[in-house]
């Protein structure tokens, strides 16, 4: 495994997302935006309406995450990454709409595998259970769609060097199948 | 019992921290002793700032263990564990996380109800438990009726497939809660109640403890590691509780526990 930091600015580029490789380490900095399964079926019903989305997602990164209440005078409670395959239904839809990348933890189905290689997107994880740790590179939180959602409301994060490991690239590699490969103990 | 939900939340417990510790010396992998470097350091803030070690704080599991001798009054038990749940986690800043219905899906605002858990037992003292359950870990987990004839090595394939089977997704690395016995709602709470166990601890029972120990070592060459990065620490521990049988059956209830393996309990 590389152990080079790659640094990211999102939103991202084609060229950003194609020069990623399942294993790398990146920091992102910039704006991204969160979304669980509630969130996700609402932004697939207004694409199956043909409506506009309450955000533009091209090149944009979603991080799957519900975060715990902000404590007076933070920007945000604990926020590690949910398991990502409840949103795989929904991702291939949103890939189509120009996501660039997605944020959680956990396998991806191979529909969304193929759909990240065909739109040109990344699969990163966050360490889930370090939501307090993680919460510290989120500098701004606001709600921008779907309030009633409470935790599960879209969010705008202003993030600075939030940690994450590429799982999937735009090329197939797969750090979970390559990881966990790597090392098993084979039994004869 | 708002304390008890806060505390579980805040301050992981000494024997997880000190498995994290074995975990990163016994860790080949490279990613794999960084993930546990996070996670002492995650704990760390945790209990320094009392906020939730992870934003899922989960379902609150309570186990009542009340004495014979004891009379409650001035109402119902349940409904001031309920009282206490909805204090606790909205006063301590904890994630809401219960829907009112599985289709309906409603947040009820305040995480509960509770899923309450009582039992008597001798003597005159009241003793809570409170195990907040994160749902990544608890959709990991699985159910088998065996037949009796697939016996130890039947039980110790489900199990093993039930982790291969979770992957990265439970957060590892986890521990694994093995009932095994009863009836199909016993081995599942056998499971549950196995997680309570300090972590490591054996079973009392010698075939037991060896079981525990087998399967570990098992769990650990499936590869999967830290967070499904690949390594050699995918699960900390396996804790296994067994129970009479009825003779047509073999039940076999794997619930999984991620590394936040949070609960308190007080004694009144």
């Amino acid at each position: 495994m590389s152990t080079e930091v790659i640094r990211l600015t999102a939103p991202l580029s084609d060229p950003d997302a194609e020069r990623l490789r399942a294993g790398q380490q990146v920091l992102i900095s910039g704006i991204i935006y969160t979304g669980r399964d509630a969130a996700h079926k609402k932004l697939v019903e207004l694409l199956d309406r043909g409506e506009e989305l309450p955000v533009d997602l091209n090149g944009q990164i979603i991080y799957y995450v519900g975060p715990a209440p902000a404590k007076p005078g933070r920007v945000i409670g604990s926020a590690g990454p949910t398991t990502s395959g409840r949103m795989d239904a929904y991702t291939p839809r949103l890939l189509a709409a120009g996501l660039k990348a997605m944020i959680g933890k956990g396998a991806r189905s191979e529909e969304v595998k193929e759909a990240m290689k065909k739109y040109k997107a990344v699969y990163l994880a966050a360490v889930g259970g370090a939501g307090a740790l993680i919460a510290r590179s989120i500098k701004k939180a606001r709600v921008v769609a779907y309030p009633e959602l409470g935790a599960e409301a879209v969010f705008e994060l202003v993030v600075e060097d939030f940690p994450a490991i590429v799982v999937n690239d735009v090329w197939g590699g797969d750090l979970y199948l390559e990881g966990r490969k790597k090392y098993a103990i084979l039994k004869e | 019992m708002a304390g008890l939900c806060q505390e579980a939340n805040f301050q992981l417990g000494a024997d997880v921290l000190a498995a994290f510790e074995k975990g990163l010396q016994e860790e080949t992998a490279p990613a794999g002793k960084d993930i546990f470097r996070q996670l002492l350091e995650n704990a760390r803030i945790a209990r320094e700032e009392s906020v939730p070690m992870c934003q899922d704080t989960g379902f609150a599991v309570v186990f009542v263990e009340i004495g014979q001798d004891v009379h409650i009054t001035g109402g119902d038990l349940y409904a001031a564990i309920n009282e206490g749940v909805s204090k606790g986690y909205r006063e301590g800043y904890l994630r809401k996380s219960i829907l009112n219905h599985p289709f309906e899906r409603q947040n009820t605002g305040d995480n509960t109800p509770a899923v309450i858990h009582c039992r008597l037992v001798p003597g005159d003292q009241l003793k809570i438990t409170v195990a907040p359950k994160g749902g990544g870990s608890e959709n990991m987990s699985g159910l088998k009726m065996l037949k009796p004839a697939e016996g130890v090595a039947g039980v110790k394939k489900f199990v093993v497939e039930q982790v291969s089977f979770a992957g990265p997704n439970p957060c590892p690395p986890i521990i694994v809660g093995v009932g095994i016995g009863g009836t199909f709602e016993k081995a599942a709470l056998l499971a549950k109640e196995a997680l309570l166990r300090p972590v490591g601890q054996k079973n009392p029972r010698p075939e037991i403890a060896q079981l525990e120990e087998e399967l570990l070592t098992e769990i650990n060459q499936l590869g999967i590691g830290p967070q499904g990065l690949g390594g050699r620490v995918t699960a900390l521990a396996v804790h296994v509780e067994v129970y009479a049988v009825h003779m047509a059956s073999l039940p076999v209830a794997v619930n999984i526990n991620c590394h936040a393996a949070r609960h308190k309990s007080i004694t009144l």
